[in-house]
């Protein structure tokens, strides 16, 4: 009997004593399996009521009208919906339990942001309508950009960088087109080695050569070595703070003084700025520049991969050299975009525009409903919280896991732990697999690279001690598994709605679209 | 403070179980010349929901939105029709709050419609595959610049006129940091597209051409045409697409003969939003897949033997090959693509075609209405639903005078060309399926006013 069109049906393992039968749907009560939408949809189905086009009315299109079929399905409404929902329902979410990703920041989506976001004043605005309908927008963005200024205490914000690697790319860019302007072709940017991967590759991508900087025992960036490294071919250095292994750089000051006398700038990757929002600004530490990832920091949520928004803060040296567009206030308090036609007197160094339009307004508005709700002592409680919450975790663990920078200090708003004391056999995927089963979703596992099997957990302020707890409560049992080594964590989980799905034949023979009477799933 | 769960005597236990004497402790390692000693003054303290709601309503008010006048703007930013249930089902908090889906056996729901959204992105522009989606049109157009360097091992670029000056920006900006040269002009109010300037400016050193269809004033360039007199040379044609409802109407441009197909998705169920975010589509031959930027999902099957989606082909990707990778993007647009995938399933096969005759219908309509304007001359002969028209006078001034009138009249080229004289009398003129037959009587009596 074939369930799903496809003629594919889900399989099931040999039923036995301990699990159920296979069903013939291939649902299990409440977890209902899916089709996709070419199974389902039909070229004739439409869930949208449209008038009829007419086949026989002239038009204008120069002769490039389309004769072929697209091959799209469609749905009805109420299929939509279901569908859908369905798929929904094989995801984690924050609003579903703790998501402890390091350095990925996944905290509560207040749903505030939503609703003013969708304000058809925000929403139903074109990015080219005239200036003087669209002043509320450019309060925004200003009213954003004057926060950020002041958390970070830096002298000038671009608005435009699409995601915290689009920032990245930013930032690099001004450096080099601060540097050109002095007449300076140097080629080389240091990334030390517990950067983001985002780092060396952006740097490449900005045409320059990237050499790391390794770290200390301790898991710090290694100054000695930094200080050797520096000199006159070095455009800048690309480091993290707090950096990868959840810790503060604690000669910060120190290396900003180090690059800064060498003749270079110092970008700071800022995507784990939640750590320190309210606390410490990074002007004061002396970085040049640095992006801040709303969607982590400023909790715009991330939608299953996307999209983020990266504004890049700059020192006074590299603020003549911002992209466009700014939006600038005049005296009388009225808001001006500064773009291509008029950014000539003021911003004669500007590199040039990093996409079309100017931002991700649609994320500038939930920053901000999110900025004011908690405003300058909220932000403080904020990163207070973040790290008591991580250092909760760090103490509550490290008799059971191996935590390899346990004893030099405090933890940020990440704990690190390694694989160190696993039996023989268990990885860090195994146990990372296990929590799923325990209804958590795993932290980030094997980053930073410079720790063995590493596991990055970073709660965030938003986690209850309760919730803290029952985590804790799970790692700890699954950790006293992997220690005696419990053959059953490799099965893990065993409860998701898939099992381990195998990576590595996906990527020996990509299937990455779907294909009419294509082969159905092996069995 | 709503947001966070922690009591002080939860603070109070948690700090004696690390032992620590105060969250302030916990932050020593920060040199004491950068700690902060309180809240950063002179900035205002937390506020309530409705507080914060009065705010930003207010701010809100300040603008005039798209929807409460006749309006005609366009240019790479589309206003359409967004069916109810995508808002509702993108809000789902499964979908809304849940991450990147590095843990694919709980990521199910993302990954297959990412899987459904890139084989709906491969048909519509006539590829054989398509990513899951890059940050925006603009910037996807430049890593298919960079795919073109990587696989045709040149670095000469010809961009055609037509394409949308923002994305030209945007490429400008890149290149002179990669060293690729970028041949570009600026579009002549004319209704001809340069194709066969642009023939002729294909050599031996030309990595690929860049072509916007429909572009930027609404024309069709002749894709096929320019395929043809790229491949002959062994350059790649790149074909830009900022409206893909037009392709409902249009033969795809992977039909014509387009090695890499890159649009803005913003069309489909994503809305204006003041210019982002938006969507990247990016889509190209499976021969090239190796070479892609972006995120890709594959199918594959779990340890039952069940289907199931994972992301795939990493390492082509910044978290592994670091200062190899095909690109540094990390974040791709999962909730747009969501979106787009939802609208574009509501809609199938039939409600596209329906709704790209209708936007062309509508504007065909406009556009004869428009040119009956003393003052005004229709400058397309050919166009899907955006059109260029030539008005007596400086169309900037004309848009913001009709903008006074409560009229959101179109995008004056000289916006987008503020060095270009011979287009400040350039109005860009779009019609969509949320535009009545009324609005474009308003607009042609206002016209009619501000031109007399």
């Amino acid at each position: 009997m074939n369930v799903n069109p496809s003629g594919w049906r889900p399989s099931m393992s040999e039923a036995s004593a301990e699990s159920p039968p296979a069903t013939v749907t291939g649902n299990r009560a409440l977890m209902l399996e899916e089709p996709l939408i070419f199974e389902i949809g039909t070229a004739e189905t439409c869930g949208v009521d449209l008038p009829e086009a007419a086949t026989d009315a002239p038009d204008r299109l120069g002769g490039f009208a389309r004769s072929e079929a697209i091959g799209l399905p469609g749905l009805s409404e109420p299929e939509a919906v279901r569908h859908y929902t369905r798929l929904s329902r094989q995801n984690y979410a924050i609003d579903l339990g703790l998501f402890p990703l390091g350095s990925c920041t996944m905290k509560h989506n207040p749903r505030l942001n939503e609703k003013v976001a969708r304000l058809p004043g925000f929403a139903d605005l074109h990015p080219l309508a005239p200036v003087s309908t669209v002043q509320g927008a450019l309060a925004v963005i200003y009213e954003l950009g004057e926060w950020l200024k002041a958390l970070t205490g830096m002298a000038a914000v671009a608005m435009s960088p699409k995601a915290g690697a689009h920032g990245e790319l930013c930032g690099i860019l001004a450096i080099r087109a601060a540097l050109e302007a002095r007449g300076d072709t140097r080629q080389v940017v240091l990334v030390p080695e517990s950067a983001h991967g985002t780092n060396p590759a952006t740097a490449a991508f900005a045409g320059y050569a990237v050499e790391a900087i390794p770290a200390t025992a301790e898991g710090r960036v290694d100054l000695a070595a930094l200080e050797r490294r520096l000199g006159p071919d070095v455009a800048a250095v690309m480091i993290t703070n707090p950096n990868t292994c959840g810790l503060f750089e604690r000669e910060m000051i120190a290396i900003s003084a180090a690059v800064h006398a060498a003749g270079a700038f110092v970008y700071c990757d800022g995507a784990n700025f939640n750590a320190v929002v309210g606390r410490v600004r990074p002007g004061d530490l002396g970085v040049d520049a640095m992006h801040i990832n709303l969607h982590k920091t400023f909790s715009t949520p991330h939608g299953g991969g996307g999209p983020g928004s990266g504004p890049v803060v700059l020192s006074e040296k590299l603020a003549p050299f911002a992209p466009l567009p700014f939006v600038e206030r005049d005296a009388a308090g009225v808001l001006h975009l500064i773009e291509e036609e008029n950014a000539g007197d003021d911003h004669p160094g500007s590199f040039g525009r990093m996409s079309a339009f100017h931002g991700q307004m649609g994320m500038f508005t939930r920053a901000l409903a999110y900025i004011l709700s908690h405003g300058a002592d909220g932000l403080r409680q904020v990163s207070g919280d973040a790290v008591l919450n991580a250092n909760y975790i760090l103490r509550s663990l490290e008799d059971v896991l191996d935590a390899p920078f346990g004893q030099t200090g405090p933890c940020m708003h990440e704990a690190l732990f390694s694989d160190g004391g696993f039996a023989e056999g268990i990885s860090t995927l195994d146990i990372a697999k296990a929590l799923i089963d325990e209804g958590f979703h795993p932290m980030t596992m094997y980053f930073p690279l410079v720790v063995h099997g590493a596991m990055l957990i970073e709660p965030t302020e938003t986690e209850s001690k309760a919730t803290l707890d029952q985590f804790i409560a799970a790692l700890r049992a699954i950790a006293e598994r992997a220690r005696v080594g419990d053959p059953s964590l490799h099965q893990a989980p065993m409860m998701a709605p898939r099992r381990r799905l195998d990576e590595a034949a996906a990527a020996r023979k990509p299937k990455l679209a779907w294909k009419e009477g294509g082969d159905a799933a092996p069995s | 403070m709503r947001y966070l769960p922690l009591t002080d005597p939860d603070r109070a236990a948690m700090l004696q179980a690390i032992g620590a004497p105060s969250v302030d402790a916990l932050f020593a390692d920060v040199p004491e010349a950068a700690r902060l000693p309180g809240p950063i003054d002179g900035l205002p303290r937390h506020a309530s929901e409705m507080a914060v709601e009065r705010h930003m309503a207010a701010l809100a008010a300040k603008n005039l939105s798209a929807g409460s006048a006749p309006f005609f703007l366009g240019a790479g930013a589309y206003r359409h029709h967004i069916p109810a249930s995508v808002d509702h089902l993108i809000q789902r908090g499964e979908f809304l709050t849940s991450y990147t889906p590095y843990q694919p056996e709980i990521a199910q729901g993302t990954l297959q419609m990412l899987f459904e959204f890139q084989t709906q992105v491969a048909r519509l522009f006539g590829c054989e595959v398509a990513n899951a989606s890059m940050y925006d049109g603009s910037t996807a157009c430049w890593e298919a610049i960079s795919m073109a360097r990587r696989i045709t091992r040149r670095g000469a670029v010809i961009l055609a006129d037509g394409l949308h000056p923002h994305y030209v920006s945007t490429v400008r900006t890149m290149a002179r940091f990669t060293g690729d040269a970028i041949r570009h002009a600026a579009p002549a109010l004319s209704s001809d597209c340069e194709d066969a300037k642009l023939i002729a400016a294909i050599g031996e050193e030309t990595s690929c051409v860049v072509v916007q269809y429909p572009d930027v004033l609404g024309r069709l360039p002749d894709l096929a045409r320019i395929a043809e007199a790229a491949h002959a040379q062994g350059a790649l044609l790149i074909a830009v697409v900022t409206e893909p409802v037009a392709l409902g109407a249009l033969r795809s441009p992977g039909e014509m003969g387009a090695d890499i197909v890159v649009g803005e998705g913003q069309s489909l169920g994503v809305g204006l939003q003041f210019g982002g975010p938006y969507l990247g589509l990016f889509a190209t031959r499976e021969k090239y897949v190796r070479q892609m930027p972006g995120r890709l999902c594959g199918e594959t099957v779990d340890a039952d033997g069940r289907r199931g989606f994972v992301l795939t082909l990493s390492t082509r990707e910044q978290h592994i090959r670091r200062d190899k990778a095909t690109s540094n993007i990390c974040t791709n647009s999962g909730l747009c693509a969501l979106a787009f995938s939802i609208h574009l399933s509501l809609l199938g096969e039939k409600g596209l075609r329906a709704l790209a005759a209708e936007n062309h219908r509508l504007a065909c309509l406009a556009a004869d209405r428009l040119a009956q304007v003393p003052g005004v001359e229709l400058v397309n002969t050919a166009f899907f639903n955006e059109f260029a028209l030539r008005v007596s006078g400086n169309a900037r001034d004309v848009v913001r005078n009709l903008a006074d009138r409560g009229v959101l009249a179109g995008v004056a080229l000289g916006r987008l060309y503020p060095d270009r004289p011979n287009l400040a009398e350039g109005l860009l003129v779009t019609v969509t399926e949320t535009t009545s037959e009324e609005d474009i009587t308003a607009l042609a009596a206002a016209l009619e006013e501000e031109l007399a």
